[in-house]
This record gives C-alpha cells, sequence and structure tokens, in this order.
C-alpha cells in the first residue's frame, strides 16, 4: 500500500487521512430510478413486442416477452401512462441492464 | 525366493503402479502448468517422512459410459494422515492426473473417511484441491459425494480446524467444501475458484472475463474474501499452513501449543506509531508489532477488507487472535466486509480457546447508500453477535477514536469485555466532534454572526469535554487508562489472569447469528 496515495474521505463530519479499496473505489453511486423506465434485468433475446410509441398502457398491462435463461419473462407495464419510447425489435438480443421502454407516467 | 518375499514385490509393484496416478503423460501436463503433483504436495508440506497413505488400492464403482472399463488409480484422490511440526493431521489431495481430478463417489467416499478419521481423533483436516469438479459419468453418484463432504465439513466445523488449499481448479459445487471450512489458501496462476466458468457466463450473460479475472488466487483474496491466505508459489503456500498450523490447536479441547516468550523485536516506538492528530492514518501492524512476542504477526486476509486487521500472535507464548480497526485504509471503518471479516474470525477464536485482544482506533460504520443497500445493518450485527457470544478472554485495548455503534461493536464493556484498557489520546464518543457540536450546537452556530469560528469554537468546547478517555472511565466502562508503553506489560497481566476464565451460557441447541 502507498502511504503517498493518502486521500481526505469524511465520515460524520470529519476529515481523515486514508488509503481507498478498489472495492471502494468500483462501487456504484446510486441514482434514482424513473419508475417508467423498463430495463432488462438478464440478457436474453425480444421474442414479442405488444406496444409502440404513443400507446396507453396500465400498470400490469404486457408490453413485451424477453426470453432470458430459457424462460419466457413477461415484461409488464410498471407504471400507467404514456408510452413515450420503444428502444428494442422483436427478434433483438440485448444485454443486462438495457432500456426496453419509456413510459411517461400519468 | 519364499513366497513372502514374492508377496512382498507383488505389493511393492502394486503400491508402484497406483502411485505414479495418471501416469507420466498426465504427470508431464501437471508439471507444465507450474504445479506440483498430489503425491508432491503431500509429502512437501507434511514432515519428512510422517506421511501414512490410506486406501491406495479404492477404485471408482463407474458402470456407464465406458468407465466399468477404465482403471482411475486411487480414483483421483490420495488420503492419509501426517504430521507437522509434530503435529497430527489428516489430509487428502486430489490427483489432476487421474481423470482431471474429478469427483466420483468412491473419490468422495475417501474423502469422507478421512475427514471422519480426522473427528474422532481430534486433528486439523487439510483439503488439496484441484479437480475438473463432478465426474459426469457418475451422474447424481458425484452430487451425493459432494454433498456428503459438506456435512462433514459442517459437523467438523468448531470441533477440529478445517484447512483448504486452492491448487488448481476447484468449479461447481466444488467450492463449498473450501468455503465452509476455516482457512481457504490460494496461489498466483493456479487457483481458479468459481461457481459458473467463464465459458457460460458468456454464453448466458454476454459478459466475457478470463478465469483469473472471474475466479483467480487475487480475485479471492482481495474482492470475494474467499481466500484467507495468498502466495505467489505453493511453496510459499506450504509455509503458510505450516505457519498457521503452529499458531493453532489441533481440536476445540485443547490450546494451542505454547513456546517459549520472547521479546517484541521490531525496532519501533509504540509512543511514536500512533500520531496524536486523530485525522492522520498509520499502519495498526505497526502497534501489533510493538506488542507480540517477537513481533511475529500471522496476518490472515490481508488483501481483502484491509480497513479491518485481523491474525494470530503470541503474547508470553501463547496464541492469541488480534482484531485491529487498521485507520489507513477507509479510515479504518466497519463496513459489510471488514464486519464479516472480523466476526468470523472472532468466532474462530472463540471455538478453539485463543483469547482475543482488539485494537481500536476508527471513526464509525461506513455511511453511503451502497453500504446500507448492501445490508451493513446486518453484516455490522455479526460483529456485535461475535463478540458478545465470545467466551474466551477478551481484552480491548482503545488507542484513539472510539466513536458511536463502532463503540459498542469493537468488545466494549457492554458486550462483555474482560479487561478496557485505553490510552490517553482515546476518544469515546458517540461521534465524532465536528458532527457532534454541528448537531448540539445547530442553534448557536446558526445564529453567529461568524458561523465558521463559532463552530470551530464549539468544535473545541465538545472536544475538550467528552474526546478523551475519562468520561467513560469515569463510570467503568473503562477499566484503567495506560500509557502506551505499557500496554504489552498489561495485555500479559490480563492474559494471565484470565488463563482460568470460565463463563456460563444458557443451554441452547444454537445461536441464531444474523449471517
Amino acid at each position: 500500500m502507498d502511504k503517498n496515495e493518502y486521500v481526505d474521505f469524511v465520515v460524520t463530519a470529519r476529515k481523515y487521512k486514508t488509503l481507498l479499496t478498489k472495492k471502494y473505489l468500483a462501487r456504484e453511486v446510486w441514482k434514482k430510478p424513473f419508475p417508467g423506465d423498463v430495463f432488462s434485468v438478464l440478457p436474453g433475446t425480444i421474442i414479442r413486442l405488444d406496444v409502440k410509441e404513443g400507446q396507453e398502457v396500465k400498470e400490469g398491462e404486457l408490453l413485451l416477452i424477453h426470453e432470458a435463461m430459457k424462460m419466457q419473462n413477461r415484461i409488464v407495464a410498471p407504471v400507467t401512462g404514456v408510452i413515450t419510447e420503444v428502444c428494442i425489435n422483436e427478434g433483438d438480443k440485448i444485454s443486462k441492464n438495457h432500456l426496453m421502454v419509456k413510459i411517461e407516467p400519468k | 525366493m519364499t513366497s513372502l518375499s514374492k508377496n512382498i514385490q507383488d505389493l511393492r509393484e502394486r503400491k508402484a503402479l497406483v502411485e505414479m496416478g495418471g501416469g507420466e503423460a498426465a504427470i508431464e501436463k501437471q508439471v507444465a502448468m507450474g504445479k506440483l503433483t498430489a503425491r508432491e504436495r503431500i509429502i512437501t508440506l507434511l514432515d519428512k517422512n510422517s506421511f501414512h497413505e490410506y486406501d491406495l488400492f479404492v477404485d471408482h464403482d463407474g458402470r456407464d459410459f465406458g468407465m466399468e472399463n477404465k482403471v482411475l488409480h486411487g480414483d483421483g484422490v490420495i488420503t492419509g494422515t501426517g504430521t507437522i511440526f509434530g503435529a497430527p493431521v489428516c489430509i487428502y489431495a486430489q490427483d489432476f492426473t487421474v481423470a482431471g481430478g474429478s469427483l466420483g463417489l468412491k473419490h468422495a467416499r475417501k474423502i469422507t473417511k478421512i475427514m471422519d478419521h480426522a473427528l474422532k481423533m481430534k486433528c486439523p483436516i487439510i483439503g488439496i484441491n484441484d479437480s475438473g469438479g463432478a465426474r459426469i459419468q457418475e451422474g447424481v453418484g458425484a452430487l451425493a459425494g459432494y454433498g456428503e463432504i459438506f456435512y462433514r465439513n459442517t459437523i467438523c466445523s468448531g470441533v477440529i480446524p478445517q484447512i483448504s488449499l486452492i491448487l488448481g481448479p476447484c468449479a461447481g459445487g466444488a467450492v463449498y467444501s473450501p468455503a465452509l471450512t476455516d482457512f481457504v489458501f490460494v496461489v498466483e496462476n493456479i487457483s481458479k475458484m468459481f461457481i459458473t466458468g467463464p465459458n457460460v457466463i458468456k454464453t448466458v450473460l454476454g459478459e466475457d472475463i478470463s478465469m483469473e479475472d472471474l475466479g483467480g488466487a487475487r480475485v479471492h483474496a482481495e474482492i470475494t474474501g474467499n481466500a484467507h491466505f495468498y502466495a505467489q508459489s505453493e511453496l510459499e503456500c506450504f509455509d503458510q499452513i505450516k505457519k498457521l498450523v503452529s499458531f493453532i490447536p489441533w481440536n476445540n479441547m485443547e490450546r494451542a501449543k505454547s513456546i517459549e516468550a520472547k521479546e517484541p523485536s521490531a525496532k519501533l516506538n509504540i509512543e511514536q506509531v500512533v500520531p496524536s492528530d486523530p485525522k492522520k492514518p498509520y499502519d495498526v501492524r505497526d502497534v501489533i508489532k510493538c506488542i507480540v512476542d517477537d513481533s511475529d504477526f500471522l496476518e490472515v486476509q490481508e488483501l481483502w477488507a484491509a480497513n479491518i486487521v485481523i491474525g494470530f500472535g503470541r503474547m508470553g507464548g501463547e496464541t492469541v487472535g488480534f482484531v485491529a480497526n487498521q485507520p489507513m485504509v477507509l479510515a479504518g471503518v466497519l463496513d459489510c466486509d471488514s464486519s464479516d471479516k472480523a466476526a468470523r474470525f472472532i468466532r474462530f477464536c472463540d471455538a478453539f480457546n485463543i483469547p482475543i485482544i482488539t485494537l481500536e482506533d476508527m471513526p464509525g460504520y461506513l455511511p453511503g447508500v451502497d453500504q446500507e443497500h448492501a445490508g451493513v445493518i446486518r453484516h455490522g450485527a455479526k460483529v456485535l453477535y461475535a463478540y458478545s457470544e465470545a467466551t474466551v478472554p477478551k481484552v480491548t485495548v482503545i488507542l484513539r477514536k472510539a466513536y458511536g455503534g463502532g463503540y459498542i461493536a469493537m468488545n466494549s464493556r457492554h458486550l462483555g469485555a474482560d479487561f478496557m484498557f485505553a490510552w490517553p489520546s482515546a476518544e469515546i464518543a458517540v461521534m465524532g466532534p465536528e458532527g457532534a457540536a454541528n448537531i448540539i450546537f445547530r442553534k448557536e452556530i446558526m445564529e453567529a454572526e461568524d458561523q465558521d469560528a463559532m463552530r470551530q469554537e464549539k468544535v473545541r468546547e465538545y472536544i475538550e469535554k467528552f474526546a478523551n478517555p475519562y468520561v467513560a472511565a469515569s463510570k467503568g466502562y473503562i477499566d484503567s487508562v495506560i500509557e502506551p508503553k505499557e500496554t504489552r506489560s498489561l495485555l500479559l497481566h490480563a492474559l494471565k489472569l484470565s488463563a482460568l476464565k470460565s463463563e456460563a451460557r444458557p443451554h441452547k441447541k444454537h445461536g441464531i447469528p444474523p449471517f
């Protein structure tokens, strides 16, 4: 550990000189999720797409079917609102955390 | 030639054949991978000429896919007994030269037999893992074998020390035997440990990663915390194991063997190691070196969660476990990983009659969304649980900061510490002076013309009043405020006095720690 890499580190209002760990530096900074954004939780294939831009959807309504880990997962609207963007097409292979559909909640 | 000598000749020939494992070509491959063979590993690790092999002639019982015609010498695993520095141990080593060290039912039964032996004889069990995984041809028989090993790992836990070496691949279900044991050793470029390998991960998740980056030695030593000791070579790894074995007892009814006491040898002045400014870092291992016999400290999990230091040393010739906050990494905070690391070590020491010395200098738990969401509450609770549960002698020295929940967690009087010492530089308070002053004097600071000046004044006021050991000492939470240079002699005194400590606990089947 290189003592020249000491940095300021705040714990309850007090600044300490210390080293940081790789794991600490690599941590993900939390961002408030937008309730109308629908992300993939696994990589997989879109085998059916039921909605288009401008369409109104109700919470729980089927948006698309995403096949991943040998399961056909029904992806439903998390909120009631209007679809503002469809970022995928039928047949697309997508990765994890891919934004699939955007809904403007009503 | 008499018939006896003919028999002896026959035995020798049989042994020589089986001892070649998978044969010369397979051995050459093993060597080309930079690895010792299973037999070399056992012989190098154990005391000279001490290895006695069991079950050399056991063969597999595969009956399908052509396995019935295959000979697998020793069924791919070598088992037996021996000694390390005279201490008896049971040992097994998977032989990668025989069918890739794959685990079939008989292979597993050789392992469970030697584990049962270790449990009965009350001596440590050492497992050397080097295996391609379950022998697919045997199907559920292989899975049964793993399960029987895991069961014994659990039954042996806390009764005999269990040591695992990962000296090759250890993938899929196989990883759970090491994970259940007390100490896992890994070697750079040789150890590979994962549940699902790079190929599956790439196919299923599209993530392209090498074996080394996924589950190499460094990853487990630094990121996952699965490994306790990391070495550059197998020989270095064996030296680490010998050293560890010298520090721990043979079983939970014994104490670790004591050796001749020695004064610390480090050329360090304990009064100068710790800066008086509580915001300045230092290496807490230097404090340990000023305290332990011969300044000899065997650190466990050195690379993972380095904000807490754990390991073994000796005081007056007797083994002790150290738990120390490390101010030079993440200011020495408790977080998910460091809590997990400390708690497991405390439980090992408690199970094996090793007194615990806690050196405290920490600003509290690490704030942050990632920590809260990663479960710092339940991980942090493990430390409270482990210290409270432990009945071995427990001694704490507060070097500088002991704030908030961290003060309680780090073996405080309230969790049953037997001796509480504090240096005059100790600050025992609900939080650091800056945070406390901001809350207590919020109104005064807000209403002041010069807010910064007022804040500074209030911080000073708080420091004068609370940032010291005397408030806690006045309530009896600290037994004595001591000079740093008295630390070793008072710790020796405390350990001597608690040599016969016994503490009753209510009867229970087992507790339910937050893991």
